[in-house]
């Protein structure tokens, strides 16, 4: 469990610090910043046992947040506690910045209090912390007595994350399924490895306790349906496209607190009760069969001992109706680069010395076309005879389709007690695909 | 923003840094960084040429970006191209960026050698002093080799400026203290120090460093030095503080010249000359009597310089320690600092204090501090300080004032600091043994100690109570009653219990009398704290509990049922299990006698060297307490306590629980034990029988204290000092060898290798190889310990005639052994003539201080220098027959030694070195052999003839040989070996 939670400024200097049990010390702070922070060599590791305490830090910008233990806890557990604890303060007061934090330090110490109790987590949902948690920003609704029991039942009840009595005129939903896909490709243009981390991120305002349940083209539902020939198989033309392919392979996923496990275990089926407001729905990463959008060619020639040649193409991989957007590609340039000339024909390129790398961006892109960018560099010859390591080129870009495959099939809205259906709500479905580290060696 | 000055700032600098400093984060610094770079790289490229100033300017940031932590690999060329630039600054930052990034393999170390050889020999002092900071800087072996030749000559030439003196002065130290061997000083030596002459006191303040350095290395040749210094020193002390205008200090004239002036004179010993001499004990005196004068202003570096100068004296009066007069008015001096509000002087004060209260001169006058002393270890807030107050109460501690200071250091002990009381109570143990008048009170003390610290006291303090309390006869009873009456305290330490537990076992008879101590008494006593021991008390007092069957008979059953109840019979712990278990059969089956026997009453311990004093050394490193030790030895030996006993400086703590037994015959131990120690190993043994049978012999407890039986320790603890008591043995006087040495000399007859010699310090392991009349042998002397041996060294004397029998030449050996390590030393040895005796191996050397005297027989032998002779059979009986002169022959016959295995006896004959004759004598069983001696003056032929005889277990031995000296000879050795 969480013996306590600290939080750094990038000079080290404590901004806030709580401690939940007694096993950890003061100087526990201190050891952090003497060893971590202030390390000599940079800490890398993100786990770091000092004198038989272990430190979980994340670093957000500069600000560096730790948690502190002397049990053998989960760790997996305290970083996603460490992320979901951003997320709160983010939703909160904004960026998570020096400044915003000493602004919020009051507010931040009674979120502390709220969603970590003797080192458990408890309640992380933003949408229920801010209807009693309120401090500048957030505004409290409720006044009366009746209403603060109100919250005391549903915080402590079965459904914490949904208040009820939630009433809207237009009954909405929105879901956004975001991915970001990893790639590492050989210069022959091997893939070396390569996986898709997604979310489905909703947003909903609909009245009363809605069920949902949410269907996607998960392969194992997909075979089991094919073979079983069932017949409610409705909802699947309506939200989904149709084309590509049929069904996809999840290696695994995690599922926001408000979806039954039970459920799913046993149909696979995601049904739930939402929260009100935004939340991310699931999680999931997929391995098998992704749509690459990019092909990056490289051609690095080296002419003498002071000059490069480098030649880039890229290859855009998707129907040519779409368009991928905020494309930059990052070429690295040898450390002792003294001067670059770059030729592109579509964007801007420029050589970036502070980065070592010469970044080329182009605003857009369509499918099934390509683009290429042409570089001298002339070198400085040095007295070392170590090789430049030769550094992967790196791709940015976003595209309006998902990378894995996946399609979402249905979205359904049941409640009972109140008066609209299913095709009352407004359905929004939008797929955005991101890079992630998308890198070709040369 | 730093600071610019206008004419010769760099503004991009400026700029450049203060972008850096201004940094929010490590990565924002990198990439300000990597873009710098890269606008060096730029500029650095080669298209156009860059002036000075820019130059200067990026090698600059380069430097500065190297020491922010990244790694630079350009702009070398640049810099060394600064080198030949002729403004001060360009220069400077090319040395600069040199001395700091330039490795030694770099290619262009040729080019910066060329660089600075050109400085050096311009006529530009700020250059010279450039490029001699910067190979001081550099200081690497290449650069030692390129200008150590060079240096010297600047350093001792006339015309040099007195900066570049300083300068070279410096760079010289350096390059000696990096390759000694490379800086000869040869020719230049006494104009060196003739540069304490100088009239710059800079200059001589930089040759004095250099100076003390090399004198350490090599001081006969800078002997002539001690003169200038004193010279020196007694114009500098006796001058008003205005004479040195630079070089004054707070009023204090040129004080870190005069404080390394008189560290040079601490290398050597007190001058001979009288003239000196007296002027030097001037210059001491006035610096002493400067110390009584009021200060002349109240800054506090007034006051230090001051006193740097006065610490640095005294050191110099320690070492001299000759001058009764100074060391008494240090000593006073020293006093008056005890009761200083500076906490470091109080520090140094009593620091320096213990090395006086060694000195015989000022040991008196120490001592009169005692109640200051005392006050401090009470009073002093810093532990440091307190520990050495302590140090020194330990230091100043005689037989006048040893039972003060321990009664204070016990009472210092409840409040003492958790770090230096396991110290603490080895120096009470230490002093309450060493000036232990009547035993009583040593018994109270030490078991005072274990009351107020058990905790701290470690098992060689309690071991050492046992072994003194059983050696001496008078305070048994003492010891028995007041161990009883502590025991009776409801909460005591386990090393009481331990104490307790031993004590009455052995001695609880004595005290038995008392109904108010009835042996009964005693044992509910005892187990009643049983119960709270840890497992090895536990055992300790099982043992208790079988002597009191013994001793009191009438305990038995109670006892016995003790020894039955399942919590000892069936404990869990196997070692005691097995003492309950073999106790009780031993109690109930052996008869009384055969009880007395086994459990009686424990021997007394030999003579060693306490424990105590053993672990106080091991605690401070070796030497730190040895000194000490010596010098008190030397003092107070043959002052009290019986005088001829405790001339043995390793053992002073010993030899005051002397009793009559053994210390007079340890050497004999082996040979012939004396009764006691007979006794001793027959109980010793006895009771390892009985364990023994059972499997298990790790009988700690009792081993722990049971006496030695191995000459090799006693002989340590006999090791001879160079103290000027009578020593107490013969082995100091007369290198007579070692009892066994004989017997050593007997396994080496038939063998050329393996292991001389070995005890708990020393291994000798040889090898040897023979041809001819010539032969060499290699010692290898190992030493056990973690300690180093030093003033090692080895003697090998021919005693008597075998001078001009035998010629053996010995290379010297390292006089330092370090701990584990081993050297090897080599022998050749040339055999002159035939010959009987063997030469003598004698070994001197220091362990912790006290000197080791160790005596061998090196084992060469006469048969070394056979040289096998093959014949056939006729011939061997010719030749038989042609020695049948009664005196060529030596028969002898004896019984065998070992088993009479045929090839046994054919390796044993082939190591010899003679020729072993197949089918020559008629009868098989009998083995002949034929070889020729050589020796440098002739040759001596001899015949061997051995007839076994199985039934008998006899040998008949013949020899014949063309010397009858040489047949005894043989004989003799080989009788030995069957």
């Amino acid at each position: 469990m969480i013996g306590g939670l600290f939080i750094y400024n990038h000079k080290g200097e404590v901004l806030i610090s709580r401690v939940y049990r007694d096993d950890i010390g003061r100087n526990a702070v201190d050891a952090f910043r003497v060893n971590v922070i202030h390390a000599r060599q940079q800490v890398r590791s993100p786990v770091n046992n000092i004198a038989r305490t272990s430190f979980f830090h994340i670093k957000r910008s500069n600000i560096w947040l730790a948690a502190v233990t002397k049990q053998n806890v989960n760790a997996a557990m305290v970083f996603e506690f460490l992320y979901k604890m951003c997320d709160v303060m983010a939703a909160y007061f904004g960026k998570i910045s020096e400044e915003n934090i000493k602004n919020n330090f009051v507010l931040i110490y009674e979120l502390l209090d709220e969603i970590l109790d003797f080192g458990y987590p408890q309640n992380s949902e933003t949408g229920a912390l801010k209807t009693f948690i309120t401090q500048q920003g957030v505004k409290s609704q409720h006044h009366t007595k009746e209403e603060q029991s109100q919250i005391t039942s549903q915080v402590t009840g079965q459904i914490g994350w949904r208040r009820e009595g939630v009433k809207y005129r237009r009954n909405e939903i929105y879901l956004d399924v975001l991915e970001s896909v990893n790639l590492l490709m050989s210069p022959q243009g091997q893939v070396l490895s390569a996986h898709v981390s997604g979310r489905v991120v909703m947003k909903s305002y609909l009245s009363g306790m809605p069920e949902c349940k949410f269907g996607m083209n998960d392969k194992i539902v997909i075979d089991k349906q094919g073979k079983g020939g069932t017949t409610d198989d409705t909802g699947k033309s309506e939200l989904g496209g149709s084309s590509g392919k049929q069904s996809i392979a999840i290696d695994d996923c995690t599922f926001h607190q408000c979806v039954r496990l039970s459920k799913f275990d046993s149909e696979r089926s995601i049904s739930f009760i939402p929260p009100d407001g935004e939340y991310e729905l699931m999680r999931y990463r997929t391995t098998k069969d992704i749509i690459l959008p990019f092909r990056v060619i490289p051609l690095v020639r080296e002419v003498g001992r002071t000059k490069l040649e480098v030649k880039v193409v890229i290859k855009s991989n998707f129907k040519p109706s779409l368009l991928a957007q905020k494309i930059e590609v990052r070429i690295p340039t040898p450390l002792n680069t003294s001067g670059v000339q770059v030729i592109c024909m579509k964007g801007k390129a420029k050589y970036k010395a502070s980065e070592n790398a010469i970044v080329w961006k182009i605003k857009r892109m369509a499918g099934m076309k390509e683009s290429q960018i042409s570089a001298e560099i002339e070198l400085l010859p040095t007295n070392d005879k170590k090789k430049w390591a030769r550094p992967p080129i790196s791709m940015n870009f976003e595209v309006p389709f998902a990378p894995s495959g996946l399609k979402v099939r249905y979205l359904k809205v049941f409640e009972s007690k109140l008066n609209y259906s299913d095709h009352d709500v407004i359905k929004w479905v939008r797929y955005i695909g991101r890079s992630g580290i998308y890198e070709t060696r040369c | 923003m730093p600071a610019v000055s206008k004419g010769d700032g760099m503004r991009g600098l400026a700029v450049f840094i203060s972008d850096i400093r201004n940094c929010k984060s490590k990565e924002a610094e990198i990439k300000r960084i990597n873009k710098e770079l890269a606008n060096i790289r730029s500029k650095f490229k080669g298209d156009k040429a860059l002036d000075g100033y820019s130059k200067k300017k990026y090698v600059c940031k380069l430097l500065f970006i190297f020491l922010l932590g990244h790694d630079i690999d350009f702009g070398h060329m640049e810099a060394v191209n600064l080198l030949s630039s002729n403004k001060y600054t360009e220069k400077q930052i090319g040395y600069l960026f040199i001395s700091v990034l330039v490795n030694s393999n770099s290619e262009l170390i040729r080019l910066i050698n060329n660089a600075i050889k050109n400085d050096l020999s311009s006529r530009n002092p700020t250059f010279m002093c450039l490029a001699l900071h910067c190979i001081a800087n550099v200081g690497s072996r290449e650069m030692a080799e390129a200008f150590a030749g060079e240096i010297p000559r600047i350093l001792v030439a006339g015309d040099t400026m007195d900066s570049v003196k300083q300068s070279a002065a410096l760079c010289l130290l350096r390059l000696y203290k990096t390759s000694p061997d490379l800086v000869l000083m040869g020719e230049w030596t006494s104009r060196v120090v003739h540069l304490l002459n100088d009239q710059h006191m800079g200059v001589v303040t930089a040759a004095i460093s250099l100076i003390t350095c090399l004198s350490q290395k090599n001081p006969d040749e800078f002997k002539t030095c001690v003169s200038l210094a004193v010279s020196r020193l007694s114009r500098i002390v006796s001058s008003a503080s205005t004479d040195l205008q630079d070089y004054t200090y707070y009023f204090v004239p040129a004080p870190w010249l005069s404080c390394k002036l008189l560290r040079l004179l601490q290398c050597y010993p007190p001058p001979e000359d009288g003239a000196v001499k007296g002027r030097l004990v001037e210059c001491l005196e006035t610096i002493l009597n400067k110390a009584q004068e009021p200060p002349k202003s109240k800054k506090v570096q007034h006051s230090n310089a001051k006193n740097a100068i006065l610490f640095e004296a005294i050191s110099l009066i320690i070492h001299y320690d000759s001058e009764p007069n100074l060391l008494v008015r240090a000593c006073n001096q020293l006093g008056q600092f005890l009761q200083h509000r500076e906490t470091n002087l109080r520090y140094l004060a009593l620091e320096s204090m213990c090395t006086l209260a060694s000195s015989e001169f000022s040991h008196e006058a120490v001592k009169t501090h005692i109640e200051t002393v005392i006050n401090a270890l009470k009073t002093e807030r810093d532990v440091s300080v307190r520990q050495r107050a302590a140090d020194l109460l330990y230091a100043m501690c005689d037989r006048s004032n040893a039972k003060q200071i321990v009664a204070e250091m016990l009472s210092y002990l409840e409040t003492a600091d958790y770090s230096i009381r396991e110290e603490m109570v080895l120096k009470v143990a230490i002093l309450a043994e060493k000036y232990a008048v009547d035993y009583s009170w040593y018994v109270d003390t030490i078991l005072n100690l274990i009351r107020i610290a058990g905790d701290y006291v470690s098992e060689e303090v309690w071991y050492r109570v046992i072994q003194i309390v059983i050696n001496r006869d008078d305070v048994q009873g003492y010891a028995a009653k007041t161990v009883f009456e502590a025991l009776q305290a409801p909460a005591c330490h386990e090393n009481m219990v331990k104490v307790g537990g031993y004590i009455l076992g052995e001695f609880g008879n004595l005290i038995a009398g008392d109904p108010r101590s009835s042996p009964l008494v005693q044992f509910n006593l005892l187990h009643s704290k049983f119960h709270l021991c840890s497992v090895p008390t536990r055992a300790l007092l099982l043992s208790a509990y079988i002597k009191f069957i013994n001793l009191f008979p009438e305990t038995k059953s109670t006892i016995q049922e003790v020894l039955r109840s399942d919590s000892q019979i069936r404990n869990s712990d196997v070692e005691l299990q097995q003492r309950a278990v073999e106790y009780l059969k031993l109690s109930s089956i052996a008869s009384t006698d055969v009880l007395a026997t086994v459990l009686e009453e424990m021997p007394p311990f030999p003579e060693r060297e306490s424990s105590i004093l053993a672990k106080l050394k091991k605690k401070k490193g070796p030497g730190a307490v040895s000194v000490n030790e010596l010098e008190e030895g030397k003092r107070e030996g043959g002052e009290l306590n019986g005088g001829g006993e405790r001339g043995d400086s390793s053992a002073i703590a010993a030899s005051n629980a002397s009793t009559p037994s053994p210390s007079a015959d340890l050497l004999g131990i082996r040979t012939g034990p004396p009764v006691a120690a007979a006794a001793a190993s027959s109980a010793g043994s006895l009771l390892v029988d009985v364990f023994s049978e059972a499997g298990i012999n790790d009988d700690g407890f009792l081993r722990d204290l049971e006496p030695p039986t191995e000459s090799s320790e006693s002989l340590l603890a006999e090791g001879p000092g160079d103290s000027d008591s009578a020593p107490p043995s013969a082995v100091s006087e007369d290198p007579a060898p070692l009892p066994e040495s004989n017997e050593l000399l007997n396994k080496f007859v038939c063998k050329n290798n393996g292991v001389l010699f070995e005890n708990q310090l020393l291994q000798i392991g040889i090898k040897s190889e023979y041809r001819q009349n010539l032969g060499r042998m290699y010692l290898f002397y190992g030493n056990k310990t973690s300690v180093q041996f030093v003033n090692f060294t080895t003697t090998v004397t021919c005693p008597g005639e075998l001078q001009s029998q035998l010629n053996v030449q010995t290379k010297l050996v390292e006089p330092l052994i370090e701990g584990g390590a081993q050297v090897q030393q080599v022998i050749n040895i040339e055999c002159l003539s035939e010959f009987t005796d063997a030469p003598l191996l004698n070994i001197k050397f220091r362990y912790g201080g006290a000197l080791q005297n160790l005596t061998l027989k090196l084992p060469v032998t006469i048969n070394k220098f056979f040289q096998p002779t093959e014949m056939a059979s006729h011939d061997f009986f010719q030749r038989w027959k042609q020695l049948s002169l009664p005196q060529q022959e030596a028969q002898k016959i004896f019984k065998s030694n070992n088993a009479m295995d045929p090839e046994v006896l054919k390796a044993k004959l082939l190591g010899l070195g003679m020729a072993l004759l197949e089918n020559v004598d008629p009868n098989p069983e009998n083995f002949v052999c034929a070889g020729v001696i050589q020796t440098k003056a002739q040759q001596v032929g001899s015949l061997l003839r051995l007839e076994p005889n199985t039934q008998a277990q006899m040998y008949r031995l013949t020899l014949r040989s063309s010397k009858d000296t040489v047949s005894k000879r043989l004989c003799e050795l080989l009788a030995e070996q069957f």
